[in-house]
C-alpha cells in the first residue's frame, strides 16, 4: 500500500552509469541540458535523441521505469504541443478553420518542442534513478561547497536533505503502523465526504506527529552525544571517488554535444 | 468449528520490484474457539504478517482466511466487522494513542463500532478494571502516563471492542520485568475470566511457555508447527535447530536427562520442574 511509494526513484543496479561518480552525473546533467538547447533543428536534436536512447540502454532501467516518469509530464507536453500548434502562422498553411490556422512551421515546432521535452525528463531522470539520493545529496554539497565562501550554510542545507531522506521511509513505515492500528481498532479512513474524512485523520496525524518530535528528540541527542558540531573539518566515511568511468563519461558526453554543434554549422 | 482457518495462505511484500520478499508461505492452520496460544519465531520470521491477515487488514496474495467459517475479502464492506470480532493489538500500542484523555481513547473503538453511551462506557469501566486502571487516571491525557500504563490503556482501547479473538504482538517487549509479569498476567486473566480466543505474539520462550496452552511456530516465513505447548517443547532439538531457545528450566531438564537423571515428563515451566524434583527427592528420603 503506502510501502509502495518509492523514495525519490533509486532503482538499484550496477550499470556503468550507476557507478559513476554522482558529482559528475549531475554536471554532465547540465551538459545534457545544454546539449538539448544547443540543438537548434531537428537534425542537431537527433543526435541529442541517439545520446538520451543510448544513455538510456547503458543505464539498464526498464521501459517501464521510463514511462512512469514520463506519465505527470503529458499535461504539459500536449500543452506546448498544442500551443505551438496553432500560434505559430508562418509558413505554408495546411489547415485552416475560423480563427484556428495549421502550418508546416507550426508543426515542425511543435514536434520539435515535445521530442525536446521528452528527451530532457528522460535524460534527466537517469540521473535520480541511477544514483541514490544520499549520493545526490553528498554530490550535492560538495559540488556547492564553493558557495561556502560567501556564508551560504552549505553543510547544514545538506545534513538537513540528508536527514529527512534518511526518515521519510521511517516514518512511512510509521503512518502504514498507526493506520493498521487504528484501521484494526474500526477507523474508517474510506467512506464519507471530506469533512469526514478529513476528521478520520485525526487518529493518525496526531501519534505520527508525536512519533516525529520524539524522533528528531532522540536524534538530537545521539548526534550530540556523538559530539557533532557542524561540518568544520568533518571527513567522511565513504568519499566520492572518480574513476577512468567518470573520464569515459564525460568523454561521450562531450563528442554528442560536439556533434550538435557541428550538426547545426553543417545544417546552416 | 475452527473460529480462524487458513489455506495455502501466502503474502509477498513488494511483488514486481526488486526487494520482493516472500513474508508469509503457503500456511494452513486451524484456531479453535478458545484457545490460548503463543506465537514464537525469529524477527523476520512472518509471525506480525501472518496475524495481520486474521483480521483482514493485508490481502493474502494467494490462499485464503476464514473466520468463522467466512471467507475474508469476498466482500469488501463486510471486513470492518470482522476487525471487530478479531481485536488486533500491534507491537508499541502506546504509539497510536492519540485522544486528549485515556476514557476517550478507550472509547475510540466502541464508538466505531457504532455503540450507544450506555454500552461504551460500560465497556470502558469493564476493560479499565481488567487491565488494572484506576479511575483517577481515566481523565488524564495518556502521553503523561508511564510506560506500562500507556501499554494499558492501549490494549484496553482493543479489550473494549469484546472481540471474540484477541491477537496481541509482543504485548510485554520494551517493559520492565515486573511490568511485564504484570501485563502478561492480566492478559491470562482476560482469558479466564472471558474464555475468549487469545494469540500471544512473543519470542520470549518463557513468557510463552508460563502462559498458553497451544504453540504455533513460525520459522521462516513458514507455519513449523501448532501444538500442545509439552508437545512443541517436546521438539526441543528441532527448535534449538532453529535457532530459537526452549525455556532455561527445559534445557536444565534436558541436561539432567543426558546425565541420566529422568523424571519421565516434559519440563517447561519452573514450577512444575520443582515440584518434579521435590517428588524424587521426598521419595528417596522415604526409602
Amino acid at each position: 500500500m503506502i510501502k509502495d511509494i518509492t523514495i525519490g526513484q533509486y532503482f538499484p543496479g550496477n550499470s556503468v552509469l550507476h557507478r559513476m561518480d554522482a558529482r559528475v552525473k549531475i554536471i554532465l546533467t547540465a551538459v545534457f541540458i545544454v546539449m538539448l538547447f544547443a540543438a537548434k533543428g531537428i537534425e542537431g536534436l537527433a543526435v541529442g535523441i541517439v545520446f538520451t536512447v543510448l544513455t538510456f540502454l547503458f543505464s539498464k532501467i526498464p521501459l517501464k521505469m521510463m514511462g512512469k516518469s514520463l506519465k505527470p509530464i503529458v499535461p504539459v507536453v500536449v500543452f506546448t504541443a498544442l500551443l505551438n500548434l496553432f500560434f505559430i502562422r508562418t509558413g505554408d498553411v495546411l489547415w485552416e478553420w475560423r480563427f484556428l490556422k495549421l502550418t508546416h512551421d507550426g508543426v515542425d515546432t511543435s514536434v520539435f518542442m515535445v521530442i525536446r521535452i521528452i528527451c530532457l525528463i528522460c535524460g534527466s531522470s537517469l540521473l535520480t534513478y541511477t544514483t541514490s539520493p544520499i549520493d545526490l545529496t553528498d554530490a550535492i554539497e560538495r559540488l556547492m561547497s564553493p558557495l561556502k565562501k560567501i556564508k551560504v550554510p552549505v553543510h547544514e542545507l545538506a545534513m538537513m536533505m540528508t536527514i529527512a531522506l534518511r526518515f521519510i521511509p521511517t516514518l512511512i513505515e510509521e503512518t502504514d503502523k498507526i493506520m493498521s492500528a487504528q484501521k484494526a481498532r474500526g477507523a474508517d479512513l474510506e467512506t464519507g465526504n471530506f469533512l469526514q474524512k478529513a476528521k478520520a485523520l485525526i487518529p493518525i496525524l496526531i501519534p505520527l506527529f508525536v512519533a516525529s518530535f520524539r524522533h528528531a528528540e532522540e536524534l538530537a541527542l545521539a548526534m550530540e552525544c556523538r559530539c557533532y558540531h557542524g561540518g568544520e573539518g568533518r571527513t567522511r566515511m565513504k568519499q566520492l571517488r572518480m574513476s577512468i568511468l567518470d573520464l569515459w563519461g564525460s568523454l561521450f558526453c562531450m563528442v554528442f554535444l560536439a556533434g550538435v554543434i557541428a550538426v547545426n554549422a553543417l545544417v546552416k | 468449528m475452527a473460529v480462524i482457518k487458513t489455506e495455502g495462505l501466502t503474502y509477498v511484500y513488494g511483488e514486481g520490484t526488486p526487494f520482493r520478499k516472500l513474508a508469509v508461505d503457503h500456511v494452513d492452520l486451524e484456531i479453535e474457539k478458545g484457545d490460548f496460544a503463543g506465537i514464537i519465531g525469529h524477527t523476520g520470521s512472518g509471525k506480525s504478517t501472518l496475524i495481520q491477515h486474521f483480521n483482514g487488514l493485508l490481502r493474502p496474495t494467494s490462499g485464503s482466511v476464514y473466520i468463522d467459517g467466512e471467507r475474508l475479502w469476498d466482500d469488501k464492506a463486510k471486513l470492518r466487522p470482522v476487525r471487530f470480532k478479531v481485536g488486533l493489538v500491534f507491537q508499541y500500542p502506546e504509539y497510536q494513542l492519540f485522544e486528549e484523555t485515556v476514557y476517550k481513547d478507550i472509547a475510540f473503538g466502541p464508538k466505531n463500532m457504532g455503540l450507544d453511551e450506555d454500552e461504551t462506557d460500560r465497556r470502558i469501566k469493564e476493560t479499565a478494571r481488567l487491565v488494572g486502571l484506576s479511575d483517577s487516571v481515566m481523565q488524564k491525557s495518556p502521553f503523561e502516563l508511564s510506560g506500562g500504563q500507556k501499554r494499558r490503556v492501549a490494549i484496553a482501547g482493543v479489550m473494549a471492542m469484546e472481540p471474540e479473538v484477541l491477537i496481541l504482538d509482543e504485548p510485554a517487549s520494551g517493559l520492565d520485568p515486573k511490568g511485564r509479569e504484570q501485563i502478561l498476567g492480566m492478559i491470562k486473566e482476560y482469558h479466564k475470566e472471558k474464555g475468549n480466543t487469545v494469540l500471544l505474539v512473543s519470542h520470549s520462550m518463557e513468557d510463552i511457555a508460563r502462559n498458553v496452552d497451544k504453540i504455533m511456530v513460525m520459522n521462516e516465513a513458514k507455519l513449523f508447527c501448532y501444538d500442545e505447548t509439552a508437545k512443541v517443547f517436546h521438539r526441543s532439538q528441532e527448535l534449538e535447530n532453529m535457532g530459537l531457545a526452549v525455556p532455561q528450566v527445559t534445557r536444565v531438564f534436558n541436561r539432567l536427562k543426558a546425565l541420566g537423571l529422568d523424571m519421565g515428563e516434559d519440563v517447561y515451566t519452573v514450577k512444575f520442574g520443582s515440584g518434579l524434583l521435590l517428588d524424587r527427592l521426598r521419595k528417596r528420603e522415604a526409602n
